[in-house]
């Protein structure tokens, strides 16, 4: 069996979705976080995979960024997080809803 | 014109000492006195220096571009001719002597710098509205004349009589004030011009140019001078603003705010019609017959004064009405005069008596001050028409204009009136001067000190020789083409050439001046009462004029008000204010519940929303 651009697109596209109701479902902040760079990752997997079979390397140059900056975006998330656990003894999405009056 | 920048500093000078007195120098009453003083003095000094090198002719406008929108051009300029500095002359002289008096009056109120600083926002108005070249200018000075008349009759404001005096000053001017104001607006939409020079040019090469609403329109802006002038049926307020400062009344009702109705008269006399100015000259009678009828019977010696200003700026209207301008404009100086000299009289007499206003509290007060006995006998004379006091010789030439104009029935009412006012004005002379002591506080009284009985007497001079140095020379080179000024000998003699009105003149004064002190040579209360009756009630009580006016205008003005103020509170309050409010309030209720406060809700509705967003965009 050749494996085409179907197929990789496909495993992207399951990667994404579990990406997103880890999101959506789960409670932990942690969780949730690495559900998001899980996204991501599909994401980047789609780029890679139109690079290869249209033989760019736009997509690939593009992903470079990408991760970049979700390294960035890792060490400012996580810093964030360790300090509010720190501040509230809890890293439950359920616990943070001083926002509301 | 030489000494272009006289004028403004005459005009500038009292309005910074006003602001200079309220900004820094409040605290120091002797300084704020000061300062309010020599604005005025100087005032005076420029307008002598200035009429010296310009003599008294018109010479020319001094102005600065002031707004142009689109066809409106008005200059902030002022107006310099032989009756602009006649003027001046008054309102820096009078109103100097009547601030140096001031200082002696008020020296122990504790607000001398507030009232100060008042007189000369006061001076400044009243010399906007002399020195204004064009109507807008003047309207702002005239309302400016508004406030701080307001001020200085409210002055002690801590009494509730003088804050109604206050307010009903204001507010009656304000009615006059809006026809005055409506008056303007129709002279600029049927002339397009402001401007005094140019309104008098248009006039004088069409008579006809305000067509058919030339009586309307000259009414209107009499109207102003109706409010200012205290003209019937405005002429209520006068009276009760002798709430004020004795100062302030002369101030007021002698030299400069009542005369700015005249003056604005005579300003603009081109605008008016034979049929306009025959309402003026009715209107002129019937108040100073009724104003002469009403000062019989009063018994505050500031009232008699107050309803006898009344009654000369009766003359002087109708004077104008009469199309005397000289004669009007030379009864205002000589009035100016000797009413100044009376008002500052009887505040002395009001100091010497501990603050006691009432005649007949007083009497036999020429052994204890004689210098305020002489200045007043002066005045009185003068008010009354003795030759050869000046009030005689402006009083004859509008007698004799009357005549002139052939209008009898004005020339018998200003004949009566001439005899009542030498009655009731040598009724207050004899019982508040001659007679017994009728209080304790008349046996005690005591003379005024130098600062007040010098400018009585600086006054009682000019009130002695008013009629013959020179005043007719200058109205009449404004008023008359071809005119001919007269030597003093000449005009000291001037009224033997048309002798009927001088006879007349003289023979009804001299009876009322008999028949007062007939009436009141040592009496120790009023006689007339008891022979007049009813009418005698009518007299003290003004017609009831005040009455009407509270169960009439008052009442239905209180009526409209308040429904005005119930739609108010229906209509704006509760329904247009309730429902945008409320609404507004319910609405925000109801959107809050949309917010969890959930963080996974959100990412939830913002997937959910994407979702929507791509089908739209893809499938569809």
């Amino acid at each position: 069996m050749q494996v085409g651009l179907h197929h990789y697109l496909t495993v992207s596209i399951l990667l994404f979705c579990l990406g997103l109701l880890g999101v959506i479902l789960r409670r932990n902040l942690l969780v949730i976080y690495m559900s998001l760079e899980l996204m991501l990752n599909a994401a980047n997997l789609a780029l890679v995979s139109f690079s290869r079979f249209n033989d760019k390397l736009d997509g690939q140059v593009l992903v470079f960024f990408i991760i970049t900056v979700a390294a960035a975006e890792v060490a400012v998330g996580l810093a964030l997080i360790v300090a509010l656990f720190r501040k509230r003894q809890s890293a439950h999405v359920e616990d943070l809803t001083s926002m509301k009056l | 014109m030489k000494n272009e920048l006289y004028p403004w500093l005459i005009l500038l000078l009292p309005l910074c000492s006003a602001a200079f007195i309220t900004l820094f120098t409040s605290r120091s009453k002797v300084v704020s006195s000061l300062i309010s003083i020599g604005a005025v003095v100087a005032g005076f000094v420029l307008t002598c220096l200035f009429i010296n090198a310009n003599g008294f002719q018109f010479s020319g406008e001094t102005t600065v571009k002031w707004l142009s929108i689109g066809g409106l051009d008005v200059d902030f300029g002022l107006r310099l001719d032989a009756l602009s500095m006649m003027m001046l002359l008054i309102v820096t002289g009078v109103g100097g002597a009547i601030h140096i008096y001031s200082y002696g009056y008020m020296h122990d109120d504790a607000s001398m710098a507030r009232f100060f600083a008042c007189l000369s926002l006061f001076t400044f108005s009243m010399l906007g509205i002399v020195l204004a070249n064009n109507f807008l200018m003047m309207f702002i000075a005239w309302e400016l004349v508004g406030v701080s008349s307001y001020l200085l009759i409210g002055f002690w404001f801590e009494k509730p009589s003088a804050g109604d005096a206050a307010k009903k000053a204001f507010i009656t001017n304000r009615l006059g004030d809006f026809g005055f104001l409506g008056g303007i607006l129709m002279v600029w939409g049927l002339l397009g011009s402001l401007n005094f020079g140019q309104l008098q040019s248009t006039m004088a090469a069409n008579a006809a140019a305000l067509g058919t609403s030339a009586t309307i329109a000259g009414l209107l802006v009499f109207c102003g001078a109706m409010g200012k002038s205290a003209q019937f049926p405005l002429h209520v307020w006068l009276p009760d603003a002798m709430e004020g400062p004795t100062p302030v009344s002369a101030l007021i009702h002698a030299a400069t705010m009542v005369a700015a109705g005249v003056y604005m008269l005579c300003r603009t006399l081109f605008l008016y019609n034979h049929d306009a100015l025959q309402v003026i000259a009715g209107i002129g009678g019937f108040t100073a017959l009724l104003a002469a009828l009403m000062a019989v019977q009063q018994d505050d010696i500031k009232r008699i004064i107050a309803y006898s200003t009344l009654s000369q700026l009766g003359y002087m209207v109708m004077a104008v009405g009469l199309s005397g301008p000289t004669a009007a404009m030379f009864h205002l100086t000589t009035h100016a005069f000797f009413k100044a000299l009376l008002f500052l009289s009887a505040g002395s007499v009001i100091i010497g008596m501990h603050h006691e206003q009432d005649i007949w509290k007083m009497g036999n007060l020429r052994k204890k001050m004689p210098i305020t006995y002489w200045t007043f006998l002066i005045g009185a004379l003068a008010l009354s028409g003795i030759p050869p006091f000046s009030g005689f010789y402006s009083k004859d030439s509008i007698l004799a204009q009357a005549l002139e104009q052939k209008s009898y029935i004005l020339l018998t009412i200003a004949v009566f009136v001439a005899g009542l006012t030498a009655f009731y004005t040598f009724r207050l002379f004899f019982v508040v001067f001659t007679g017994k002591e009728k209080s304790d506080a008349a046996s005690h009284a005591h003379e005024s000190p130098m600062v007040m009985t010098l400018p009585l007497v600086v006054l009682a001079i000019f009130a002695a020789i008013g009629g013959f140095i020179g005043i007719t020379n200058n109205y009449g080179s404004q008023f008359v083409a071809n005119h001919e000024n007269l030597g003093v000998v000449q005009q000291a003699l001037e009224p033997l050439s048309k002798p009927v009105p001088m006879i007349i003149g003289i023979v009804v004064a001299l009876a009322g001046i008999f028949v007062a002190f007939s009436l009141y040579k040592n009496v120790t209360s009023d006689p007339l009462p008891a022979k007049l009756g009813g009418f005698a009630k009518l007299m003290k009580n003004k017609f009831y004029f005040d009455e009407i006016y509270e169960a009439t205008f008052i009442r239905a003005h209180d009526v409209i008000a308040a429904v005005v103020a119930g739609i108010d509170r229906i209509l704006l309050e509760i329904l247009a204010l309730g429902t945008i409010r409320g609404g507004t309030d319910l609405t925000g209720r109801m959107l809050r519940q949309l917010q969890t406060g959930n963080l996974q809700t959100y990412a939830f509705l913002f997937v959910f929303g994407v979702a929507l967003v791509l089908y739209f965009v893809l499938v569809k």
